[in-house]
């Protein structure tokens, strides 16, 4: 199921090194460093609380909008210091996509919320160019058939896991090379979420995409690398199939036979 | 027994009767509380309110209806022909009453025997009332003595029924309460039930008082009309009322007022609003923690200086400096009082209205939106266009139609900004009123309510009634419109 070969030789997309991260006192990100090579899903797993979405939140510098946080280290994209002061942290974002833990979908139209980004960056010609725009990434969010007829409607109307899946249409739209994607199934049923998979898998053709998960069986499916957290650290790292089947350290062993969590 | 006694008995009985109800329904489950289906504080509180609030309507309605029917009653027996030449029986009735009122008075303060009143001949009672310190204008004669006497005796029977009904209401409330109160009633449902009504209650209250205030207007208004041709009023383009002392007809037509309100409203939302809510954008999005907890406070400083003080700051210096600086060098006349004036002051006064709310409403859209556009890769300012101002603009919506409505109402600064001169003009440099002014300028001084130079007051206020109502409604409307549109 992991083209384990592949992973080993695709360059690193991400470099992390010695990530910490701080919200006022607690520490919350203890010394990070990790690669996260291009074209692969890379799975973030870890128990509640232990800093996925916090070091995920790292990747696109959205920490920046929470006051009492503070990240040091040194985090890389394509060689380039993120952090660095002439890094504009908006282009970053544009290239750095999110799907959030939460859906937030704006209180616009499902068309407006999926247009949001093109428009923003300029992607479409004219009207029609936005109209394909929107009605493709809307399909590969699974969500075009339950909302080709309403798409005028406000996205706050939808359901939870229509909004979770507006909001990954959201991200895709805008094109981003990177896709950090929290939690994104956390509400679909299964079809919904074998759909979305679909789309991870299909993504991973052209982008880098993080997902975190709190499904072992979701990390197996889709990843080709997995990174446990535990407590802020970094526990172990490497390839999915490995992970799963001869965790190095004990910590991973007993979360994965849920022993932990 | 006095009436200051009945509300202490009431509240007493209703004390009892929740003690009494909250050991019953114990009792009757056997001391185990909970085979009850309320807690015994529900069972209390049902036979409390069963005891007092009947009783306090009853309370209510008696004491409005009481003189009402007195009043209606003496009137029935009074000789029509003992009314003074030149006065009304409606006046004759009122002096009655004071006579009444003041005979009691005087028994109360221990002049009189109050046992003596019934049988009182003139001299007697014109002595009572002075020594009891009512003050008569005309002299008192014989039959609006006998009228008092009636009215005295009437108002002791009453009294004495009222006191009676209320505590039978009251027992016969706290016995029904008691006998209910056993364990397989429902009395927390009851308890809820009541506390709703309360608060239907409270909540008319607050409608019909409006109705009523309408209601007035309406009447005077319409009186107003009777008097006045409504088509000179709403379209004709003079205003110049005539006082009695000068005679000649008066011309009161509201459009020039209307046009001063509306002009000098326009000018302060322009004001206002874009400075209000670049304001509360800075506020809210951008300002640090510290500089927005000495800022907001003395933005909305602001909304606490009375409207006088700004007046006199554009009398004094607005006015002249725009004068000085715009009117004259322009041409555009040379008055100190104008629209500009008024209206520009207005603006800053109006300007906490607008920040201060929408700075609060802006802060309520929650993080997860700004988050969403922002790791799109929108920047600050598209998040603010696109994403909060959207999702805050019901709130906003409500925030500028407040202002607007208080530049609709005010008066101080548009006398002492504006003047006083009714005018229709374009020149936003010229003296001008509003319909607030006029309506305080009719009815002070020496008024006759019953001349339409009086009465066009209310006239105009109603006018101002509506329209800030289809202000409201619009808005609404608006508002409706734009969430269906969004959430
Ligand atoms: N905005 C914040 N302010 C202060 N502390 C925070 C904030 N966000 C997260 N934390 C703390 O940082 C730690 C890591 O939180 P994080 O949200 O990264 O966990 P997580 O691994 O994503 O958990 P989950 O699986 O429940 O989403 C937690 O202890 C949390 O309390
Ligand atoms: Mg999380």
């Amino acid at each position: 199921m992991n083209d384990t070969g592949l992973t080993d030789t695709a360059p690193a997309k991400i470099t992390a090194r010695g990530v910490q991260v701080y919200y006022g006192g607690t520490h919350a990100i203890k010394d990070v460093s990790v690669d996260i090579p291009d074209n692969t899903v890379t799975a973030f797993i870890g128990p509640s609380g232990c800093g996925k979405s916090t070091f995920l939140r790292c990747i696109n510098r959205m920490n920046d909008t929470i006051a009492v946080a503070r990240v040091e280290g040194d985090i890389r994209i394509d060689g380039e210091d993120i952090y660095d002061r002439r890094v504009d942290p908006v282009q970053l974002r544009a290239k750095v996509g999110m799907v959030f833990q939460k859906p937030n979908p704006f209180p616009k139209s499902i068309y407006d919320n999926v247009a949001y980004g093109p428009r923003i960056h300029g992607l479409a010609k004219d009207r029609a160019d936005l109209d394909g725009i929107v009605e493709s990434a809307l399909r590969r969010a699974a969500l075009w058939e339950e909302v080709k007829d309403r798409l005028a409607q406000p996205g706050t109307g939808l359901s939870g896991g229509q909004q979770q899946r507006l909001c990954i249409a959201r991200a895709v739209a805008t094109a981003p090379e990177v896709l950090l994607m929290d939690e994104p199934c956390s509400a679909l049923d299964p079809i919904a979420t074998a759909q979305v998979e679909e789309l991870i898998d299909e993504l991973k053709q052209n982008y880098s995409v993080v997902i975190v998960t709190h499904s072992m069986q979701q990390a197996a499916r889709v990843s080709q690398r997995t990174a446990f957290f535990h407590l802020g650290h970094l526990v172990e790292y490497g390839e999915t199939g490995r992970i799963f089947t001869s965790p190095e350290d004990p910590r991973t062993e007993s979360y994965i036979s849920g022993r932990i969590g | 027994m006095p009436l200051t006694w009945v509300l202490p008995i009431l509240i007493v009985m209703g004390l009892v009767a929740y003690g009494l109800s909250r050991r019953r329904a114990i009792a009757s489950v056997a001391g185990d509380a909970r085979r009850l289906h309320s807690l015994p504080g529900h069972y209390g509180l049902n036979a409390l309110l069963a005891t007092m609030v009947p009783a306090l309507i009853v309370l209510a309605l008696w004491t409005v209806a009481q003189p009402l029917m007195i009043e209606r009653m003496v009137a029935a027996d009074f000789p029509r022909d003992a009314v003074a030449p030149g006065s009304t029986l409606a006046l004759t009735l009122s002096d009655v009453q004071r006579v009444a009122e003041g005979l009691e008075d005087a028994a109360r303060a221990g002049v009189i025997d109050a046992g003596r009143i019934a049988a009182m001949n003139l001299k007697e009672a014109t002595e009572a009332l002075r020594a009891g310190g009512t003050v008569m204008a005309a002299p008192l004669t014989e039959a609006v003595l006998t009228a008092a006497v009636e009215y005295h005796a009437r108002t002791v029977a009453m009294r004495r029924a009222m006191l009676a009904t209320l505590l039978a209401v009251a027992a016969i409330g706290a016995v029904w309460a008691l006998h209910r109160s056993r364990g397989e009633f429902r009395a927390r449902n009851a308890v809820e039930q009541a506390v709703r009504l309360l608060l239907i209650a409270a909540a008319s209250v607050a409608i019909l008082t409006t109705l009523g205030i309408v209601l007035s207007m309406l009447f005077e208004a319409m009186r107003f009309f009777d008097q006045y041709p409504w088509q000179e009023f709403f379209f004709s383009t003079t205003w110049s009322p005539s006082f009695s002392g000068r005679g000649g007809a008066s011309q009161l037509g509201i459009l020039p007022l209307l046009w001063g309100t509306l002009y000098i409203s326009f000018i302060a939302l322009v004001v206002a609003v874009p400075i209000g809510l670049f304001a509360a954008i800075y506020l809210s999005e951008y300002a640090g923690k510290r500089f927005r907890t000495v800022a907001k406070p003395l933005i909305e400083i602001l909304a606490g200086i009375p409207t006088i003080v700004y007046g006199l700051f554009a009398l004094v210096t607005v006015g002249p400096l725009l004068r000085d600086a715009f009117a004259e060098p322009l041409g555009l006349g040379n008055s100190a009082s104008s629209v500009m004036t008024a209206g520009l002051v207005m603006g800053i006064m109006l300007i906490p209205f607008v920040s201060s709310l929408s700075d609060d409403i802006i802060s309520a859209v929650p993080q997860a939106m700004r988050d969403g556009s922002l790791g799109l890769g929108a920047t600050k300012s598209e998040t603010i266009r696109q994403v909060i101002v959207p999702a805050a603009l019901p709130g906003i919506v409500g925030a500028i139609l407040l202002a607007a409505s208080r530049a609709i109402g005010e008066t101080m600064i548009v006398v002492l900004g504006a003047g006083a001169a009714a005018r229709l003009d374009l020149n936003p440099f010229e003296a001008m009123t509003t319909v607030t002014v006029k309506i305080v300028s009719q009815l002070t001084g020496d008024t006759d309510f019953a001349s339409p130079e009086t009465l066009v007051a209310f006239a105009l206020g109603l006018t101002l009634f509506v329209i800030t109502l289809c202000l409201n409604v619009l808005a609404l409307f608006i508002v409706r419109r734009y969430r269906e549109q969004y959430e």
